[in-house]
């Protein structure tokens, strides 16, 4: 792709708009880049993005140091892990356990929390996004 | 599995009573049925392949849950199924691990990638990674860790392929189970040339639904036995094995200070594996819009999740009753626990249905890998860098159908080298080698402004290379009686999965190569790739017929 714009010539990409044809869906012209990058800027996308990373980056480091502590246990800390609690049902089957909770847990709050809080300002900003950019540049 | 092999040290005794199960007759006769209905189901969906978007991605008409249930069905592949059940059975606790890992993993694609992917792409990784960054060198790279990625998951297959057939018709040899695999390889040449995408995808849906119905059965079934009281299971699977350590953790890793990291480093590779699986992220590519391919995980993460809860019950069932031991020296190896305790409680009946479904689950899974490589070579290295373009769709899909053959003639040579391996240790050796070659450079480009061409590169194949070599100097291809090549002893490398190396690592690369790169990516890329990956704006539709 191009673009008049890029700073460095790129040799590989000499091969204009049709070459990639397959390969991505806006063999659009620069005005639409140019579209694309006053999107950004503006405050609603940025607001879109704010909300999404605000979610999902906590999330991920919430589940991803709980999923390593629960690696770590089972890994070094054997006897607490092997302490019977009910039967033959000791604390390491529990913890595991709760993994799987706490998967689905997470799943079901990322959905309602996309359907609610992200949907609605992706939709909006794509309708106009869609609106003002020639059709033509887009598909 | 150098951990496994320590339990297979009982007199080959054992191994003669066991070694027919069943009725190879029957067994046969229920997996051909199965066969031939899939095969005309895929005739049948394939009729409306016109164009590449059908061929690879299914027309992009497929609804998020039938989706969801076509990602369960790549995903839940012979590791799942065979491997876990045996590591479970004989390994205790320590099985576990590859479940609650395999499961945890898809927070990652829900979260971070799956719908940043589908609103950004077309039909492969590539098309995400080299969005914004030089298409030729970006998509090479892409189009070799693919490559690499689905070869490592076919060896796996195909290696649990063999264990299952062995089983089912009593064929203990070694060439006979070479045999089997090249019969599977042809049958899934034939699979994905004329089903594609649509055809595999309903190959998918219908074999999801069989082994999670038939995992769930044998659930039921088991429980019932203990008064669906999980922990007189456990208190028999305990007796069974005379070892009270099959309920604790360290059973397999908790040896010595390398087995426990060498846990930490199947952990690792397990939950950073699956968001950059490439037939996994393909999958994405085959639902309208990205809200349906939320959807689409979200049903994968339910029907996965209760999946592999049955096998926790099936693999300590296994262990209860049949005994580590006798799962051990059956043909087959570790890999037989479930057909076995299918066998143990129905008859051979059970075992017929339940080795079919395990079977047309390898076929789906490897004609799944097998599409993902065809399709990442003819359209990354063919299309755009090969014939730069000027090709055409038709002879597009004819460089991908003869990428099938030759993907299908490897993972056969392959299969047949990693025979008697665990299937999931097998995979989570391509979960490694898919977190180091692919995450980091996944993660950068939908969420580092400042990525460049240099950092993708220098990961990818810095992961990759890592990854790889690790392996290769590693205890899975020699120094011990269970390795690949057991004649020789060049595994300087003491850990058997490499991810606590190779993964870190290509996080590193990539962002020591950005750093250090002189030239900068065109910023309105970043700005288009950032707004369509958040709003959806400008996304592929379904393709209507």
């Amino acid at each position: 792709m191009a673009h008049p714009t890029t700073p460095e010539p790129l040799p590989e990409d000499l091969a204009g708009p049709g070459v990639d044809a397959g390969t991505r869906t806006g063999d659009h012209p620069r005005e639409a880049a140019g579209e694309f990058m006053a999107v950004q800027a503006s405050g609603e996308f940025q607001e879109l993005r704010r909300t999404h990373r605000s979610f999902v980056f906590p999330m991920a480091v919430a589940f991803l140091v709980w999923y390593f502590a629960y690696v770590l246990l089972a890994d070094y800390a054997h006897d607490f892990m092997s302490i019977k609690l009910a039967g033959n049902i000791n604390v390491g089957l529990v913890l595991g356990l709760l993994q799987f909770v706490s998967t689905f847990g997470i799943t079901a709050a990322y959905v309602h929390f996309s359907n609610k809080k992200l949907d609605p300002k992706a939709t909006a900003l794509r309708e106009r996004l869609e609106a003002t950019v020639d059709q033509g540049d887009l598909k | 599995m150098t951990v496994l092999a320590t339990t297979a040290a009982v007199p080959l005794a054992a191994a003669a009573e066991s070694t027919s199960v069943g009725n190879p007759f029957v067994n046969i006769g229920i997996f051909a049925l199965f066969v031939g209905v899939t095969l005309v189901v895929v005739l049948r969906a394939s009729k409306n392949n016109k164009t590449a978007a059908d061929y690879y991605a299914g027309g992009r008409s497929f609804t998020g849950t039938q989706n969801g249930t076509a990602i369960a069905g790549d995903y839940l592949s012979a590791a799942s199924f065979l491997g876990i059940c045996g590591a479970i059975a004989i390994n205790g606790y320590d099985g576990f691990l590859y479940s609650i890992g395999f499961l945890v993993a898809w927070l990652v694609a829900l979260l971070l990638v799956a719908e940043m992917l589908r609103n950004t792409g077309k039909f492969t990784m590539a098309d995400v990674l080299s969005f914004r960054l030089k298409q030729r060198p970006i998509r090479i790279a892409a189009a070799i860790t693919t490559l690499a990625v689905c070869l490592f998951y076919l060896l796996a297959q195909m290696a649990g392929a063999g264990a299952l057939v062995s089983l089912l018709l009593g064929i203990d040899g070694r060439l006979g189970q070479s045999l089997v695999i090249t019969v599977v390889g042809a049958l899934m040449i034939v699979y994905v040339l004329v089903g594609g995408m649509k055809g595999t995808t309903w190959v998918q849906i219908i074999k999801a639904c069989l082994l999670i119905a038939g995992a769930f059965i044998m659930t039921i079934w088991v429980l019932s036995m203990y008064g669906f009281n999980l922990s007189s299971l456990l208190g028999d699977a305990v007796a069974t094995a005379g070892n009270p350590a099959l309920l604790d953790p360290g059973l397999a890793y908790g040896k010595t200070e390398t087995s426990k990291l060498d846990f930490i480093s199947l952990a690792l590779a397990l939950v950073l594996g699956t968001a950059a699986l490439p037939h996994v992220l393909m999958r994405f590519y085959t639902v309208p819009t990205a809200k349906e391919a939320r959807k689409s995980v979200v049903w994968a993460i339910w029907l996965i999740g209760a999946f592999y809860l049955f096998t926790l019950v099936l693999g300590y069932g296994a262990g209860a009753l049949i005994g580590p031991e006798r799962i051990a020296n059956a043909p087959g190896g570790v890999n037989s626990a479930a057909p076995l305790l299918a066998f143990e409680l129905g008859g051979p009946i059970l075992l017929g249905v339940i080795s079919a479904v395990a079977f047309a689950t390898i076929l789906a899974v490897v004609a799944g890998l097998t599409i993902t490589a065809a399709a990442s070579f003819a359209h990354d290295i063919y299309a755009n860098v090969v014939a730069k373009g000027r090709t055409t769709p038709a002879q597009e899909m004819k460089v991908a159908r003869r990428t099938v053959v030759v993907i299908g003639i490897l993972a056969i040579l392959g299969g047949i080298g990693a025979q008697g391996q665990n299937v999931a240790f097998l995979v989570a050796l391509a979960f490694a080698v898919a977190a180091s070659a692919n995450l980091p450079t996944i993660v950068y480009s939908l969420y580092w402004k400042r990525f460049s061409t240099q950092g993708a590169v220098w990961s990818m194949y810095g992961g990759l290379a890592t990854a790889i070599v690790l392996i290769a100097f590693s205890p899975v291809v020699s120094g011990t009686e269970k390795s690949m090549i057991t004649g020789a002893d060049f595994a300087i490398f003491p850990l058997s999965n490499p991810g606590i190396i190779s993964i870190p690592l290509a996080f590193l690369l990539g962002w020591l190569g950005t750093v250090l790169s002189k030239s900068k990516e065109d910023p309105a890329k970043q700005a288009e790739m950032e707004v369509r990956s958040l709003t959806g704006v400008g996304a592929e539709k379904a393709v209507e017929h």
